[in-house]
């Protein structure tokens, strides 16, 4: 895998996260297909990506929860040549009191952050196996490393994606190919906006794109960002449940 | 108001004087816009960039901000022409990692990079080079405006000349801007040969200014407002033209250098900034004659100390930038130097600079034939507003003019004397938009 033209697949592409670390990748001349809901959107983002240098930057409409993966991404392998990266991006947040309390909204947050994105990475996984090479990247969270009572709900889906995507890896490792799940803590996008107070721990997208361009390169299977979150987590997995129900986190 | 207003603490302009929270949204999407400013009808609303206006202008604390930083991306670029379009809320320091290594460089360009596109249309900013390029908004193409009634209008000298002048300098008053279409200027290198000469007087600088406008594309003078009796305006004169090497290196932001606190308030005393002027100039005049300086060190020496702002302490400090005609520049320069050093008041950090004949095209434009002086005070409450009222006097005097990104405290009489056109400017302001800048000068 050379730097330069690198085959990218990003699911999830208008997120802010994906879009500021497809400004990294561009640089470097890369290939894109961007997968998203919004046309409009996704041509913006692509026609800025193609000025920074992308190579290829095709827009691409479609519902990554409702889609066939396995058959839309053998169309995007096709039209790439390859896949280097693959990119999973996409997620609900959700309103943790209506996830709790009406078993449809956690349906749909399942159906979406975890079964659908399954389907994806397992997709992927098997065109890496045959590739021998290339890596899929996979946008979790610190809220999937302990059920805590303020998101369970989507804690556990990142927690599933997470286990799945170790999965792979462990899987993949054979073949020289990768999987990695990154983890971010607090980070001030769209997706946050309702939080008014935003301290220390909160970063910005762009900090976590640096994350996952070095991700694409080395490392993993599990991987903070920013790092430091590795130990504030560390410690709340292993705080002994009568402390740890004391938090009100 | 509507869930994408998020209510936020600390939003501030420059000059970090006032304190209010402010609601904020912050799109990504020029689709999500629409939405934004189309439920105005309780509050007002003001597309804000990276709020580098020193006072009010770029707050809206009875309404709402529309954060713009969001929309930052370059849309189109032309090669042959320079012609750049991109979203509003793209940095002029992202517009030059871009452009400047592709040998493309901004028309002309304020003294820091971290402004917005949109902010510099807006405020119709001005650089160095005044007396050869004229104010931003000449370079500007095409603006796409998005207006309150839900219209797109896109405006130019010749599409809609009267919305354009009132956009262009617009305080953001017209509408929403979301891209705009600039002309950029070839550089065969990014660095420039810069010379530094000592004046002893304000009679030099006249002398040099005057010299160096013809052969020098970019001209400004640092002036020690602090120094009394023999070395009673003093300064130093920098004047400078870009090479042609084929250097073209890109800056970085990077940059360790940051103020992570306000400063202690000893560092803000009278005898420590007159020791901080007499360092400055003595290291300079050290320092004088020809130097290669990249653009990033030559235009944006503060950008290189994030959060510079913070060394003015807890208060924040005020900006008084004005303009004086150029019949009256020399005699209403030297009342105004006595003053502001009879005061005691004035900071490090003061500049002194002749902007040419070139028109500026916005109804509300500061740029216009004269001299601008630009300083900061640490802001030390009535004492600094009494000055700064004084000030105004002698300004008005002089048939000058206040510019209203430094500005937070002028009043309505003084804004309606420096912008003669305000009358022709209301009829194109949008009713939903609104600031705290534009309330208090024109209630």
């Amino acid at each position: 895998m050379t730097r330069a033209g690198k085959r990218i697949v990003i699911l999830g592409a208008a997120s802010a996260i994906a879009e500021a670390t497809a400004r990294i990748w561009a640089r470097e001349g890369a290939r894109f297909i961007l997968v998203g809901r919004e046309k409009s959107r996704l041509d913006a983002i692509a026609d800025h990506l193609r000025l920074l240098g992308a190579a290829q930057a095709h827009p691409l409409v479609l519902d990554c929860a409702t889609a066939d993966a396995g058959a839309e991404l053998a169309a995007m392998l096709k039209a790439l040549g390859g896949l280097d990266v693959m990119l999973l991006a996409y997620g609900l947040l959700g309103e943790p009191k209506r996830l709790e309390t009406e078993p449809a909204a956690a349906a749909e947050l399942m159906q979406t952050n975890f079964c659908s994105a399954a389907a994806w990475c397992l997709a992927a996984s098997a065109i890496l196996e045959r590739q021998r090479s290339g890596v899929l990247l996979v946008i979790g969270s610190v809220a999937g490393d302990r059920g805590r009572r303020s998101n369970f709900v989507y804690g556990a889906s990142k927690g599933g994606l997470a286990r799945l995507v170790e999965g792979i890896a462990h899987k993949l490792a054979p073949v020289g190919a990768r999987a990695v799940v990154v983890k971010p803590g607090f980070v001030d996008t769209p997706m946050t906006a309702g939080v008014a107070k935003k301290g220390l721990l909160w970063a910005d997208p762009d900090t976590i794109a640096r994350v996952i361009a070095r991700a694409a390169e080395r490392g993993g299977p599990t991987v903070y960002a920013p790092a430091f979150w590795r130990w504030i987590m560390l410690a709340i997995r292993h705080l002994p449940a009568p402390v740890f129900n004391k938090l009100d986190i | 108001m509507s869930s994408d207003f998020a209510k936020r603490d600390g939003v501030r302009s420059w000059g970090r004087t006032s304190n209010h929270s402010q609601h904020v949204a912050r799109p990504r999407f020029r689709d999500e816009l629409n939405g934004l400013i189309g439920d105005a009808e309780a509050s007002s609303r003001l597309a804000s960039g990276l709020r580098r206006s020193y006072g009010d202008s770029c707050l809206n604390s009875d309404g709402a901000l529309i954060d713009m930083r969001g929309l930052d991306r370059l849309i189109a670029f032309d090669d042959r022409t320079g012609t750049l379009c991109a979203e509003a809320g793209a940095s002029l320091s992202q517009i030059l990692a871009f452009s400047a290594p592709r040998g493309w460089f901004l028309p002309t360009t304020p003294g820091t990079r971290f402004v917005t596109l949109g902010g510099a249309v807006a405020n119709d900013v001005h650089g160095k080079n005044h007396h050869a390029a004229g104010s931003f908004g000449r370079h500007i193409e095409s603006i796409g405006l998005l207006r309150s009634d839900g219209a797109r209008r896109i405006l130019s000298p010749t599409a809609e000349p009267d919305l354009f002048a009132a956009t262009i300098g617009g305080l953001g008053l017209t509408g929403i801007i979301e891209w705009a279409e600039l002309r950029l200027e070839r550089i065969a290198s990014a660095y420039l040969d810069v010379e530094t000469i000592p004046y002893r007087c304000l009679a030099e600088f006249w002398a040099l200014a005057e010299q160096s406008a013809e052969n020098f594309e970019h001209t400004v003078a640092w002036i020690d407002c602090v120094s009394r009796g023999t070395k009673f305006g003093r300064g130093l004169f920098s004047r400078a033209n870009w090479r042609a090497d084929d250097a073209l290196d890109a800056h970085d932001d990077r940059t360790w250098k940051s103020i992570p606190c306000d400063a202690p308030v000893f560092l803000l005393d009278r005898l420590a900034i007159a020791g901080f002027n007499e360092l400055y100039y003595r290291k300079s005049c050290a320092r004088r004659g020809l130097r290669r300086q990249h653009y990033a060190s030559y235009f944006y020496p503060l950008d290189a100390l994030r959060g510079w702002n913070r060394l003015y302490g807890r208060r924040g400090m005020f900006q008084y930038q004005c303009v004086i005609p150029r019949s009256e520049a020399r005699e209403a320069i030297a009342i105004l130097l006595d003053e502001i050093t009879r005061s005691g008041q004035a900071s490090f950090l003061a500049v002194l600079k002749t902007f040419g004949e070139l028109a500026s095209p916005g109804l509300l434009s500061f740029p216009r034939a004269g001299v601008t002086l630009a300083l900061d005070f640490p802001n030390r409450g009535m004492d600094t507003l009494r000055l700064m009222s004084r000030l105004d006097a002698i300004v008005e005097e002089a048939r000058g003019a206040l510019y209203p990104a430094k500005d937070g405290r002028m009043t309505g009489k003084m804004f309606r004397h420096s912008f003669p056109r305000w009358r022709e400017f209301v009829v194109h302001r949008d009713p939903a938009m609104s600031s705290d800048f534009w309330r208090r000068v024109s209630s």
